[in-house]
């Protein structure tokens, strides 16, 4: 049973955590694409344009290792996650449904006509076109964060005497207080990566010393995107999501923040240690005190419970992992808005083209965004546990009860070959298409 | 209501078959008869352009089945647990070749990858047909061993085969030689589909020789669904019963053999496009009769222990289902008018179309 239970959730892990390499592109990108093709109906400058199709070519890359990744995601609810689909499909379902109905029809249809009909429709129509594409897939992280939502801290449900959660409040799946903030940092994380993408490829032209004039622009639209996307992202919506843990899941509140033992008199903020697990405590610690009762209660001196308080059965499974997750997000959110702040600072006194310092660590700075992405999924599955439905339903119940772990390895080893593969292919594919640059071949 | 999300789910299912399907097909008959480069090309870009966007009906069908019969959906993935797997893994595969085959100019980089298109298009339309076949012929629900049930009464595990492959064994497998019957039509159907869209959609050199293939596979397809019907009554005596009771389901039989009997006249058609409607007609008539012929069950129970999943004893809340309903009218509106928009952009052959990527 044990380790039926790991292979499941290390499957279920391992392919979300690859999934979730393209979603949060394309969501991000679709924004600044529709930034682009503003620009240029405003303007007429025909470089804007061709930087909304040139990073449409990405989208579209995208996209399709999205889908290609998604559908296993879906599919997984049902072959690993038996038990939890049929106890809560009634529910979860509505909103995985939706999302397929109303984004990514709307997605992949005007994804096909942007990339193929600007000359047949016109550049106002292109225009709704992108905007269309965008919408779609806003829709799509709106949806799977109601999924989520209802997860971290479920609401508008019933239960039956069989056990079975049905729909009792459709409304309420919308309105539930823990989607809003959640959508929104969510959101902002993923204009982040594009942003961190589009500065990086700009970065990538100057020093190549090609396409001058797309670089330039690339990094200005970048490093601006990125410095307002990483404050929003710290303030409100982190400090928003940090609150509502503290509320509805006050146990991975302590496990997060590395409190072992409730302090008296307001609660230190943790920057770094290790979390010791045989003597409950944190090693090597460096910590400010009573800054995390500040910033979650507005009061100094604020009692904040820590694990102590609550049973082991309540406490999230594998601490550790948790508590650096959290910590590398934070971490990695700080450091964004110091480089990106650099930036701006020298784009405004118009010397960052030549710093070359800067331009190469913008350029390297690309795959930290992503870690900081996918870290705070984890923060927020690794917090819920051991629940799959926050208080309701463990982890353990809701594997799939016939598919043996013999099974799961198998198909888990498969999946990893399978998409070192496509990661190559996405590499080839990806690279070949910065490095034709944004004015491909005339035909 | 259940009916009414059956008949839903039924649908977008169909749809997603015959739009997936035309470029499993292409797969199928660029394995076998594009000997050509240009042809090669051309083959693989009509399913190219616009496989991803087929397959997000698979995701929609998907989502639907878990909102409405989450009790089947969480049996049925559970249960099939290696055949779905496997799937995905081809369906992964099949990108990853179309994709990949023409990123460098090389002779045996090409080649390689447009087998590995072929040959996942081939698995995939036979693993669909042995999934419809495995629907039909039913599952040893509760996973019963000497009359006791091992598992709840809708769970089970199938293993990828059963010594016997036979389906009257007490406990059947994914493969056994009726779901290979299955198997082996469902590849001809859409090996039929997509040979159609082919000559509809390119100006392939072998778009001649294509018809005459169409007119050969059809007489193959013929025999196999008559042989078919026939062991069909082996392993169910009962499966026309819904038809005599229910004269009207016999429109989806009708169906079927409309597309069957007109593809016979697939050199005499006027325009490319009535021929890939007789072939859509085969696979819209294929799955809805067999869907008809179990109605209302959903998975037929091959033990005396436990009950058949119905559409009924696997649905979510009549709440649920009627707030799905009204949101599933707005959806299905949005999704005609984006279509309606897209052909009207994006008709006509393919060939001069630029790859997006």
């Amino acid at each position: 049973m044990e380790d039926m239970i790991f292979y499941d959730r290390l499957q279920f892990a391992f392919t979300i955590t690859f999934h979730y390499i393209f979603p949060q592109l394309t969501m991000g990108l679709s924004l600044l694409i529709v930034y682009f093709k503003w620009k240029y109906l405003r303007n007429k400058i025909e470089k804007y344009n061709d930087a909304a199709k040139f990073f449409m070519k990405i989208f579209a890359i995208n996209f399709t290792m999205g889908v290609v990744t998604g559908i296993p995601m879906e599919f997984q609810f049902g072959t690993n996650w038996a038990k939890f689909s049929e106890l809560t499909g009634g529910i979860i379902g509505q909103t995985l449904a939706m999302e397929g109905m109303f984004s990514f029809f709307l997605e992949s249809s005007f994804l096909a006509l942007f990339i193929f009909g600007e000359k047949l429709m016109g550049q106002k129509l292109h225009f709704l076109t992108g905007f269309l594409v965008f919408l779609g897939s806003w829709a799509s992280g709106w949806f799977i964060l109601a999924t989520n939502a209802w997860m971290q801290h479920p609401v508008g449900y019933e239960i039956l005497d069989n056990g079975k959660y049905v729909l009792e409040n459709f409304s309420a799946l919308f309105s539930n207080p823990w989607l809003l903030p959640a959508f929104l940092h969510n959101q902002l994380a993923s204009v982040v990566t594009s942003s961190f993408v589009v500065a990086s490829i700009g970065a990538f032209y100057l020093i190549r010393n090609k396409n001058i004039e797309y670089g330039a622009l690339f990094l200005k639209t970048g490093v601006i995107f990125g410095l307002v996307s990483s404050l929003l992202l710290a303030f409100p919506t982190g400090d928003w999501n940090a609150k509502n843990v503290a509320k509805y899941q006050p146990a991975s509140f302590a496990a997060m923040e590395g409190i072992f033992e409730t302090e008296k008199g307001g609660a230190e903020i943790v920057l770094i240690g290790q979390p010791n697990m045989v003597e409950k405590k944190l090693d090597n610690k460096i910590a400010v005190p009573n800054i995390l009762s500040f910033l979650t209660y507005q009061e100094w001196d604020k009692q904040i419970p820590g694990m102590d308080q609550f049973k082991k059965e309540e406490l999230p499974d594998n601490i550790p992992a948790l508590y650096y997750s959290y910590h590398i997000m934070v971490g990695l959110g700080t450091i964004f808005i110091g480089i990106m702040s650099l930036a701006v600072f020298f784009l405004w006194k118009r010397k960052i083209y030549n710093i070359k310092p800067l331009l190469w660590t913008i350029m390297f700075l690309v795959p930290f965004p992503y870690i900081a992405n996918i870290t705070g999924w984890y923060v927020a599955e690794l917090g819920r546990q051991p629940y799959l439905v926050y208080g309701l339903l463990r982890t353990s119940e809701g594997i799939s009860p016939t598919v043996s772990s013999g099974n799961t390895l198998f198909t888990l080893l498969g999946f990893v070959a399978l998409y070192m593969l496509l990661g190559l292919l996405f590499l080839v594919l990806v690279g070949k298409t910065i490095h034709q640059g944004p004015r491909p071949l005339k035909h | 209501m259940e009916i009414f999300w059956f008949i839903i789910i039924a649908i977008v299912l169909a749809v997603f078959f015959i739009l997936d399907g035309y470029d499993f097909g292409a797969g199928i008959i660029h394995l076998f008869f594009a000997k050509e480069e240009k042809d090669k090309e051309v083959i693989a870009k009509s399913a190219g352009l616009f496989w991803d966007s087929n397959e997000v009906w698979l995701v929609v069908a998907g989502g639907m089945l878990f909102m409405a019969f989450p009790t089947f959906y969480a049996s049925v993935f559970s249960g099939f647990y290696l055949p779905l797997i496997i799937v995905l893994w081809l369906i992964i595969f099949r990108a990853i070749g179309l994709e990949f085959r023409s990123q460098f100019d090389y002779q045996m980089w090409r080649d390689l990858w447009d087998k590995a298109f072929g040959i996942s298009s081939l698995l995939l339309a036979l693993f669909f047909g042995i999934a419809l076949g495995n629907i039909v012929r039913g599952v040893n629900l509760g996973g019963v061993d000497k009359g006791e049930s091992v598992y709840e009464a809708h769970y089970f595990f199938l293993p990828l085969w059963d010594s016997s492959f036979s389906p009257l064994s007490e406990t059947p497998g994914v493969i056994d030689w009726f779901t290979i019957i299955i198997g082996i039509i469902t590849v001809v159907t859409l090996a039929i589909h997509g040979a159609n869209w082919i000559i509809l959609k390119t100006n392939s050199s072998i778009n001649n020789l294509l018809k005459t293939v169409i007119f050969k596979l059809n007489i193959v397809l013929s025999v196999l669904t008559v042989f078919s019907l026939v062991v069909w009554q082996t392993i169910n005596p009962d499966y026309l019963d819904n038809f005599i009771d229910k004269p009207y389901l016999l429109i989806f039989p009708v169906i079927y053999f409309s597309g069957l009997f007109g593809l016979f006249f697939i050199k005499k058609l006027k325009k490319d496009i009535y021929a890939f409607v007789l072939s859509t007609l085969l696979i819209l008539g294929g799955i809805t009769s067999s869907l008809a012929s179990i109605f209302p069950v959903i998975l037929p129970s091959t033990n005396d222990v436990n009950e058949s999943l119905t559409i009924y004893n696997t649905a979510t809340s009549e709440y649920g289902l009627s707030v799905a309903l009204n949101w599933g009218i707005v959806g299905f509106i949005l999704l005609f008018v984006y279509m309606i928009i897209q052909k009207r952009l994006m008709g006509g052959k393919i060939d001069k179309m630029d790859y997006g990527h």
